[in-house]
Order: C-alpha cells, then sequence, then structure tokens
C-alpha cells in the first residue's frame, strides 16, 4: 500500500482530481489487452505537463515505488500491466498535443499521449503523410507506439514506427530530462538513445515529447485480390512480386480458417475454397501505380492464382479491403477469448509456418486462423478459445509454445510487433543469447538501480 | 467479503457469458462521449466490464464504486455498434444496472420520479398540468431562438439548465383519445408521440398529427397510454418498468391498427426490443400480447419514408436556410435510420441539408444520465454544440424528442441563434 502522506505528495503535483486511489478506479488499470493475470496499481497518476511527469517519476524513484506508464493500454504482450510491488501507474492522457507540424522540414512533435489515428488525421489535413498504422491506431497513443516499436500494415513499404522517429526526449530516474536526436534529416550527436528507446517498452525512460519524421502521402494507389488452391503458390506469388522490384504498400494474407470465418460473419461472398488469399495495394505516382499493378497481376497469375480481382474504384477497393478489415471481428466473436500472437519469420518461410500452425492446431485440438502481414513475414495465429476452460487453455499455452519454436527454428522471431512485455520474456534468451540478456540487464542496472521503470517487462531475469 | 457481496456477486455471475466475450481491446475508448471527457478508464465500456466482471468474481469490496461507475454511461450504444468482438453492452448494462440497484437500492431521488411519477400516468399527468400553470412564476425567459426558460430559484434541484416550458396544455389533454378510420393510404397507426412530445413539444406532436392527415393515415391516440419505460429500465428499476410496459401492453393489445408509430427513436427502440427482451418473466398471454405490439413499431420517418413512400425527387433543394441533422443514437445505431429523416427535410425547399461533423455523435442527454450528471452532460452536449455551429446551420434537426431539450439547453446557454426542429416538423412545413 501506498501511505497516506505519499499519496499527498502526488496529490500536491498533479492535483488530487489526477491522483486515482479508490479501489474501482485503481483496478480499472490493472489490465491491458493481453490474455495475462491482472494486477491493480496502488496509485493512478495523471501528469498534466512536463515539469508535473518529471517530478512524479523522481518521487516514484525515492520511495522506491515501480512505474507502468499507460496510453490507451492496448498493449497485447501485458506491457502495461503494473508491478506487484506498490505498483504506480502513470496515465499519459493528460500529455496528449501536438506541438508542432513543420510542413517546411516535414517533422511534427508531440507529447506521449497523443492518439496514433488523431495525429495521422491531423498530419493528413495539411497534406502530409505518417504512414505508421498499427490495428489499434485508432485508441493507441505515439508514446506507446515508440515504447513498443509498433508495426501495421504499411510496414513492409514504409517501415514502422522507430523509422519515423527523428529524435526524442526522456525522463530518466531522477526525473531528469534526457535528450537524443534532432529536427533534422541527418543527426550523429551522440549515442543513438532515440533507437535503443523504440521497443523499450517503458524499461529505460519516461517519455516526454517525441520528434516524428513526416512524408508527401502516395498521389494515387490501386489494389487487388488473389485467390490460391494452395498456400505455397501464395508465398511464391510474394517472392515473385519482391523479385519483380514492386514493393507493396500493403501485401496481406489470409488462411482457409480465417476466411471461413470471415465469411461466416460478413456474409460477403468470399471464395472460402481458397487455400488462402492475398490482399495487394501498390500506391505512389499514377504512372507508377499503373505499371506497377500490371506487374503484380501478372506475378499472380505466373504463380498459379486461381483468380485475382482488381479494385476498379474506390467503392470497390473499399469492398476488397473488407475482408481483411474484418478478420479480427469474425474471428474475435467465433469464441469467447481471442489470443492473438504474432511470431514473425522470413516472408519465404511462410507457407513453412501455416502449415506448421495447422498442425499445432490439429495437435492440441484447437481453432486457429490465420492472418497477417505476408509482405514482412509478419503472421497473426489467432487461437480461438474460452479462457474459463482451464484444460482447453493449457493447451493454449502448449500450442504457443510450439508455434514460437517454430518460429524461431525457421529463423524467425518472438514477435514482430506486439512486444514481449511479460507474456514472452521467458522466451526472449532462446532467440538471442545468455550474452543478451546480461548486456541488456548490465544496461538497466546502471540506468534503473532501484529497478522501478516497468519492471518484469522484457528482461525478467 | 461479506454474505451480502457474495449473494450480488452470484447474481451477477449470470452475466458471465456475456461478459467474457470482451477481449479488452480497449477500442471504445475511440468513441465513448464519457471518456472522450473524463479520459478514466473506468468510465468506459472495457473498464466497467472488467469491474463487474471483478464484483462477480469477488475481487472487488467497493460495491457502490461500481454502481457509481455503471450510473456513468449514457447508454448511447456507441461501443457496440464498433465493438469488434460483438459484445452486447447496453444489454449487460441494463441487466447489470438492474441487478446491483435491486441490491443496493435505487436513490431516493430516482425512486421518487421513475416509481412515484412516471410510473404513475394520471398522477405524472395531473403534476404537469398543475405545474404548467404556474412555471412562469418560477421561471424566466432565457432565449427567443430556442424558446427556453430558465429557473434561478430552482438552481439546487435542475441546475442552470435551460429548458422549453411545459406546454399549457399537453396533446392527450387538448386531444383526449384520437380515434380516427384508415384514409386513402388504406393505414392506421397507433400512435404514440412518447412523454416529450405529449407534454412539451406538443407542436411537434401536432405535426405528426398533420402528416398523417395528409397522407390518409388512421390514427389511434388512446389518451390513457402511458410512458414506455425506457427511463426507469435505463436508470435499473425494474418493477417501475415492469408497471409501465404491463399498462401500456393492455391498452395496445385491444386496438386494430397496422403500425405503431412513434417520433422518437428512444420509444421505438424500446416496444420494439426492450419490451420482448425484458418481459421473459412475465405471464405468457402478456408476453403473447407484447410480441404481437412490438412486431407493429416503427419509427416516424421510416414510416413516411419506406411504408408511405415520401422521397425526395431530383437534385436536393439548395440555397435555403442550412439545415444540419443530428442522428440520434436509438434512431441511427438501435434502429438503423439514418436517411429517412434526411430525405424527408429535402422535401422542403426552403432548406439547405448541410452535414455537421460528427452527427452521429451522442449529444449528452442520455435520458436520466443528464439529471444525475449534469456537468458531464453539459462537456458532451458543449462538443455537438460546437459541431452545429461549425457547420453554419440556423437549425438543427434530428428525431428525437430528448436529444432536442439537450440540444436547446446548450444552444441557449451559449446564445446561440440556432433553432431546433424534429424532422417531422420540417416536412410538416411543406403540407
Amino acid at each position: 500500500m501506498i501511505s497516506a502522506s505519499l499519496t499527498k505528495e502526488f496529490e500536491a503535483v498533479v492535483g488530487k482530481e489526477n491522483v486515482f486511489t479508490s479501489e474501482p478506479e485503481r483496478q480499472a488499470y490493472s489490465y491491458d489487452s493481453a490474455v495475462l493475470d491482472p494486477v491493480t496499481p496502488s496509485l493512478v497518476v495523471r501528469p498534466t505537463n512536463s515539469e508535473e511527469l518529471g517530478k512524479v517519476i523522481a518521487l516514484c524513484n525515492e520511495n522506491n515505488c515501480p512505474i507502468t506508464v499507460r496510453g490507451a493500454g492496448t498493449n497485447l504482450s501485458g506491457g502495461t500491466i503494473p508491478d506487484k510491488r506498490n505498483g504506480i501507474v502513470i496515465l499519459t492522457n493528460g500529455l496528449n498535443k501536438i506541438l508542432e507540424i513543420n510542413e517546411e522540414d516535414l517533422y511534427a512533435v508531440v507529447q506521449p499521449g497523443v492518439v496514433t489515428a488523431k495525429f495521422a488525421q491531423e498530419v493528413a489535413k495539411r497534406g502530409l503523410f505518417y504512414p505508421p498504422d498499427p490495428g489499434s491506431q485508432a485508441v493507441s497513443t505515439i508514446g506507446g507506439n515508440v515504447a513498443e516499436n509498433a508495426g501495421g500494415l504499411r510496414g513492409l513499404k514504409y517501415g514502422v514506427t522507430k523509422d519515423y522517429v527523428m529524435g526524442l526526449d526522456f525522463f530518466d530516474v531522477n526525473g531528469q530530462l534526457v535528450k537524443t536526436g534532432s529536427r533534422t534529416v541527418k543527426c550523429v550527436t551522440g549515442y543513438n538513445l532515440a533507437g535503443l528507446m523504440a521497443a523499450s517498452e517503458g524499461t529505460l525512460g519516461v517519455f516526454n515529447e517525441i520528434i516524428l519524421k513526416l512524408t508527401p502521402p502516395p498521389a494515387a494507389s490501386k489494389a487487388m485480390m488473389a485467390v490460391f488452391d494452395d498456400v505455397n503458390k501464395a508465398s511464391e506469388a510474394v517472392a515473385a512480386i519482391i523479385a519483380a522490384h514492386v514493393v507493396p504498400c500493403t501485401l496481406e494474407f489470409m488462411d482457409q480458417a480465417a476466411l471461413k470465418h470471415v465469411e461466416a460473419y460478413t456474409k460477403a461472398g468470399l471464395p472460402v475454397e481458397a487455400a488462402a488469399i492475398l490482399l495487394i495495394e501498390v500506391d505512389g505516382h499514377p504512372g507508377q501505380v499503373a505499371d506497377e499493378a500490371a506487374v503484380v497481376e501478372k506475378c499472380l497469375t505466373k504463380a498459379g492464382a486461381t483468380a485475382v480481382h482488381v479494385a476498379k474504384d474506390a467503392e470497390e477497393k473499399f469492398k476488397l479491403w473488407e475482408a481483411r478489415r474484418n478478420a479480427l471481428p469474425a474471428l474475435a466473436r467465433a469464441k469467447p477469448t481471442t489470443v492473438l500472437e504474432d511470431a514473425t519469420v522470413p516472408r519465404s518461410q511462410i507457407p513453412a509456418m501455416v502449415a506448421a500452425i495447422n498442425d499445432i492446431a490439429k495437435k492440441y485440438d484447437l481453432a486457429i486462423g490465420t492472418f497477417g502481414h505476408a509482405g514482412d513475414g509478419n503472421l497473426h495465429p489467432t487461437i480461438l478459445c474460452d479462457r474459463r476452460d482451464e484444460k482447453e487453455f493449457h493447451r493454449v499455452e502448449e500450442a504457443v509454445d510450439e508455434i514460437f519454436d517454430v518460429a524461431l527454428s525457421l529463423k524467425g522471431t518472438l514477435s514482430g510487433e506486439h512486444g514481449i512485455g511479460m507474456a514472452k520474456s521467458k522466451w526472449m534468451e532462446k532467440e538471442t543469447s545468455r550474452a543478451t540478456i546480461d548486456y541488456s540487464l548490465n544496461m538497466k542496472r546502471a540506468i534503473d538501480p532501484n529497478n522501478i521503470l516497468n519492471p518484469g517487462k522484457i528482461i525478467a531475469g | 467479503m461479506s454474505a451480502d457481496l457474495t449473494k450480488l456477486a452470484k447474481l451477477l455471475q449470470e452475466l458471465d457469458d456475456q461478459m467474457v466475450a470482451c477481449m479488452k481491446c480497449g477500442m471504445c475508448q475511440a468513441v465513448c462521449p464519457v471518456f472522450s471527457e473524463t479520459m478514466r478508464e473506468s468510465d468506459v465500456t472495457r473498464g466497467k466490464i472488467a469491474l463487474l466482471e471483478r464484483l462477480a468474481a469477488e475481487m472487488i469490496k467497493d460495491a457502490e464504486g461500481v454502481q457509481e461507475a455503471l450510473n456513468r454511461c449514457l447508454l448511447c450504444g456507441s461501443c457496440g455498434a464498433n465493438c469488434p468482438s460483438g459484445v452486447q453492452i447496453s444489454d449487460i448494462f441494463i441487466k447489470a444496472r438492474n441487478i446491483v440497484n435491486e441490491y443496493m437500492g435505487l436513490s431516493p431521488v430516482k425512486k421518487a420520479i421513475l416509481r412515484g411519477m412516471v410510473g404513475n400516468p394520471k398522477l405524472f399527468n395531473m403534476l404537469l398540468d398543475f405545474g404548467s400553470k404556474f412555471q412562469n412564476l418560477m421561471t424566466s425567459k432565457a432565449s427567443e431562438a430556442q424558446g427556453t426558460r430558465k429557473a434561478p430559484l430552482l438552481e439546487p434541484f435542475i441546475g442552470n439548465r435551460h429548458f422549453n416550458p411545459v406546454a399549457k396544455k399537453s396533446l392527450h389533454a387538448k386531444y383526449g383519445t384520437i380515434d380516427t378510420p384508415a384514409g386513402k393510404s388504406g393505414l392506421r397507426v397507433l400512435f404514440f408521440p412518447g412523454c416529450v412530445a405529449d407534454k412539451m413539444y406538443t407542436n411537434m406532436g401536432e405535426a405528426c398529427l398533420k402528416v398523417f392527415k395528409h397522407h390518409g393515415v388512421g390514427v389511434w391516440m388512446p389518451a390513457t397510454q402511458a410512458c414506455c419505460g425506457i427511463p426507469a429500465l435505463s436508470a435499473g428499476d425494474k418493477t417501475a418498468y415492469d408497471k409501465m410496459v404491463k399498462y401500456n401492453a393492455e391498452i395496445f393489445a385491444e386496438g386494430e391498427y397496422d403500425y405503431i408509430v412513434a417520433p422518437c427513436g428512444s420509444c421505438i427502440s424500446t416496444i420494439m426490443k426492450y419490451w420482448p427482451k425484458y418481459g421473459k418473466e412475465y405471464p405468457a398471454d402478456v408476453q403473447k400480447k407484447i410480441e404481437k405490439i412490438a412486431a407493429k413499431a416503427m419509427d416516424i420517418n421510416e414510416f413516411l419514408v419506406d411504408v408511405l413512400g415520401v422521397k425526395p425527387e431530383g437534385d436536393a433543394p439548395k440555397g435555403g436556410k442550412k439545415v444540419t441533422f443530428h442522428d440520434s443514437c436509438h434512431l441511427k445505431k438501435g434502429l438503423g435510420v439514418a436517411e429517412q429523416p434526411r430525405d424527408l427535410i429535402r422535401m422542403n425547399n426552403n432548406y439547405e441539408l448541410v452535414e455537421m461533423d460528427e452527427a452521429d455523435r451522442c449529444c449528452g442527454c442520455g435520458g436520466t444520465f443528464t439529471l444525475y450528471h449534469y456537468d458531464l452532460s453539459k462537456k458532451i452536449g458543449g462538443r455537438k454544440r460546437n459541431n452545429i455551429i461549425d457547420s453554419g446551420a440556423q437549425v438543427v434537426s434530428t428525431g428525437c424528442p430528448a436529444c432536442m431539450m439537450q440540444m436547446n439547453d446548450m444552444l441557449s446557454q451559449n446564445y446561440d441563434d440556432v433553432e431546433v426542429k424534429h424532422s417531422i416538423e420540417l416536412y410538416a412545413e411543406t403540407l
């Protein structure tokens, strides 16, 4: 428990209305989107400016209270679940200002609590483009996106969140401001701490302001859907497209199990007999788009697609994407609990990975639908279950373990975009090495001697 | 854990199958009007469901805190309409409010209003008829455009809200029971004006009658009809709700009519969806009556456009008074009626329809929500007011009398020169 006097000290910093102490209010911050056990924080604090944020962090460190910074709480690996030892949740939604959008120098400066989609919208209003589009963008925050190095559908061509972080400043455990990067395209001043902070999951510092890179938007785009009777052919098509030097802005994959669920939900007339479908969109200058679309179509046909549908206009494009948009909703409705994984493999290994996932589903008698980003090998095997059924959920845990095993054996990675958090930290050493864990722990100990910055995440021990 | 909480927990466990569908993705944060003002997780759907789960699992002691969180919801249905896993949120919250209130007791004020007054149609009518004669003594004019009044003397009870006066003569007092045969349309409707059109916006109620007459639609309006019950149900007072539903069902089961039509999305949603859903324990014959009645319920905009075939021809009128349309939650998210009222507005050449931003975002009224959380309701309403003003419209139209009250209050408090009109009023002007 936090003492009454310490609570008062927090109230003195951020105001009484921004310190939540009641049992229901604290319990509402005990979980995120991961299927993990909740942990109730002892206090929830909402700073509304930089000065307050710095003071709150220093106060936590002085009193040895672990901090978990929380944006929208949409994390899928437990990164925003607070610590059992007097954990304090710091909310960033009081720090949600876009401070600057610079149209000449193509950058923006934002506070960590800015909602991703709102930011992208503001940028678009000025005729510019912020490409990272994680699935939770309607609510997720930029701070959370940077802390998790969030990806999205556009990763293949445009990269992920870290590729847009030009610089940032963050508070160390003593509440002192650390600056890294700049508003310039080139900057080699000091360590690339901004790079280190991306995907640090709140374990190395607390973001104050973030400088993001903007780009001009593509002028045109074209979308198409290809149907395959064999997952291998779909994968060959992906390889052929890349080999033909076309980089689509999105290249999405859905397997038969996922298709069947989506069709059951939408009744949109999807090809449920297909082994897999690919949804592809190319963008850029209109001339380039026309050329690239033709190349893609050729690659698809050559690889053995049984059908290719090219969207003629915006309305058809919207319809084409309906299957993908409904993938998660359809899967989520099928069973009470949805375990959404993101094991990622080199893109040539997609057929092997999909085959392995289907074998695992059979072996553990589970329903698994797979969709995801074929262009970058980032698949989302989605396990449909009921967490109240203990026996079944035990099988789910075993299946997840095996999915990771396969992904690693295919030279892939534990997580493409959901983060390690608490859910996957036990696997870290298997993918990396003991030396990697020790190196990280040494760094963490030097930066955060009391281990108050989101302890238990990434490198649990 | 006290024995009491264990019992409450047991009752809440019946919701477990529905609550477990929530995967805690948090997408409700994007659309919840209450959350967007307070930014507190306990105010958003995901948080409320988590708290109910905790209460059901006896992991939380502060049941009153959960009750309070549960009450901070407009039941606007925005989250449900956007929920990726299709969680039946309104249903969970309505049931949970009833369970929790049954257990913890309803606040005395709510009890007095819902059981003593609204649940007692004769007394309700008498009190308002009486009040209408004396209201000018207590109130003063607030704004011309909205025809609102304010009542500084009553501020401790009703806050500083601006409201439209209760009509000198309610619809039922003026007309008594209306009973006319089907005309050229060959159709006859049971007209359910709803409390607000009956007692406050009687002009709007009369506009409905004018429209029925014009189209040769026979009308049955029993003077004895009572409130549809939604205020009681959403406040978690099933006892008062049951009383109103059964009372109305007895009356409505008697007459001959093709549709039940109301100028209020909330009343129609309630009759169509809630009456059969929340009456599963009624005697079989009552349930049968209710099913028959519910199947005939239809919003008035939908009735005019989809049944009578009222539809504008050619290009939408331009150059007239600018009007914008607010989609009330129960009408659009509840009944899927959004284009029909716009069609009716386009029938009037004196108006040009312009869309506001976030036309289907809740106005913040939420029925009785505004009575208990006026400050919050005002903040949410302020955003609606800004969107109306930014649209440049001189008139804001909607299909729900409760939204009309809220928008009148918000616009009046800002001294905006914008009128509030029901879509049926704009259409009736052309006849």
